[in-house]
């Protein structure tokens, strides 16, 4: 009889075991020793047992944080996921255009975070910049540098801007593979656009929406460079997520012990969620 | 070879060789049943060995944080309370 399993497989996954022990989880440990310890710097550490953590959790600095970044992923991933299925179903599928299309909406993408960080801090600037200068030209009050709201709109459209193609190139990857037997017997059966979209482009798209929600939702919630770059946090902590927040402790105040018991509180609620998010869509992929 | 940067404590080293001990219990567990026990339990998915240790650490973390957040510094209960949702995971989920 044939052995069904043939665990011996697995030593071919050792070298990239080995990569993700140096890369991640050796500084994964390192992180858990500093969370239970004080430095004053020169290598000398002072045990603090549990109470970052208590600090941390206790902290409101910290809950409107995450308060923040929960609610800029849900916006983001509110925006980017059906903008993107809207664009990668109006792409053309054959011809000259399909190039132009992937060119055009792979560049975003191309741009470091830092040069689209600088590059929206122009652009929404009062004095100079074409969107601040415009809009306020034409009576609307904007200034992302003083007013929490304009901040908030700056950075997600400037989110929206760069990621949507993402989500576009993912869907547009999962539309082509659809057979055109699909479409042919949606014709002859008589299938609105609606019934089309829902019944047979949705279901084939499932697995790289999947792709696309997760990485929206991690990179979103571990957002730091662009608004960084753009608002520094401010006004005020207006736009300070938790990463933003996460390195001013860290790195502004050089207090590694909390920092560190907030990154690993800040590394479960995103495993946790991405954990969610992931058997959630599974399953209903495996049901549908 | 000089580890001190690491700022190794003897709670967390016997933290991570529990989750190693662990890991390669799991590994023994599969050499000897293959294929991860796949199963449907309560939570309405279907969930191999694997996921069932990821969740039940999973939850065990949050069990700390909840515990030190709600109760007190003091986290034994909350490991006895850990252990035994651990069980009841690999029981029912």
């Amino acid at each position: 009889m044939d052995k069904s399993w043939n665990n011996k497989a697995w030593f071919l996954v050792l070298p990239v075991l080995l990569l993700v022990a140096f890369s991640a989880v050796i500084p994964l440990m390192t992180v858990v020793n500093y969370s239970v310890q004080d430095t004053f710097g020169n290598n000398q550490f002072f045990w603090a047992g549990t109470d970052w953590f208590s600090d941390v959790l206790s902290s409101a600095r910290f809950h409107d944080a995450l308060l923040r970044n929960l609610a800029f992923s849900a916006i983001i991933l509110l925006i980017e996921v059906p903008l993107g299925i809207f664009i990668a179903l109006n792409m053309p599928r054959k011809g000259l255009g399909v190039p132009f299309c992937l060119v055009f909406m792979s560049l975003p993408l191309l741009i470091p975070w830092n040069v689209v960080g600088t590059i929206w801090q122009v652009f929404g600037r009062v004095d100079i910049g074409l969107l601040g200068y415009t809009l306020n030209s034409i009576g609307i009050d904007y200034n992302y540098v003083s007013d929490p709201f304009d901040a908030w709109v700056t950075v997600i459209i400037m989110d929206v801007w760069h990621w949507t193609s993402l989500v576009v190139l993912l869907c547009y990857a999962g539309l082509v593979s659809i057979p055109d037997a699909y479409y042919q017997a949606a014709k002859i059966d008589g299938a609105s656009r609606w019934s089309v979209f829902r019944f047979i482009q949705l279901p084939k798209m499932n697995r790289v929406l999947l792709i696309a929600v997760l990485l929206r939702f991690m990179d979103s919630f571990m957002i730091y460079t662009e608004p960084f770059v753009v608002t520094g946090g401010g006004p005020g902590n207006a736009t300070t997520f938790l990463s933003i927040d996460l390195v001013k402790t860290a790195i502004g105040q050089f207090d590694v012990g909390p920092a560190a018991a907030m990154s690993l509180i800040y590394f479960l609620i995103i495993l946790l969620l991405s954990w969610v998010f992931y058997t959630v869509m599974i399953t209903n992929d495996a049901k549908g | 070879m000089d580890l001190s940067w690491m700022a190794w404590t003897g709670p967390t080293a016997i933290f991570f060789l529990v989750i190693l001990m662990l890991v390669i219990g799991m590994g023994v567990w599969e050499y000897f049943v293959p294929g991860g026990s796949p199963r449907v339990g309560i939570l309405r998915f279907e969930t191999t060995r694997g996921d069932r240790l990821f969740v039940s650490l999973l939850g065990s973390a949050f069990i700390h944080l909840a515990w030190l957040g709600l109760v007190g510094p003091n986290l034994w209960w909350a490991l006895a309370l850990s252990v035994v949702y651990a069980v009841g995971v690999f029981r029912l989920v």
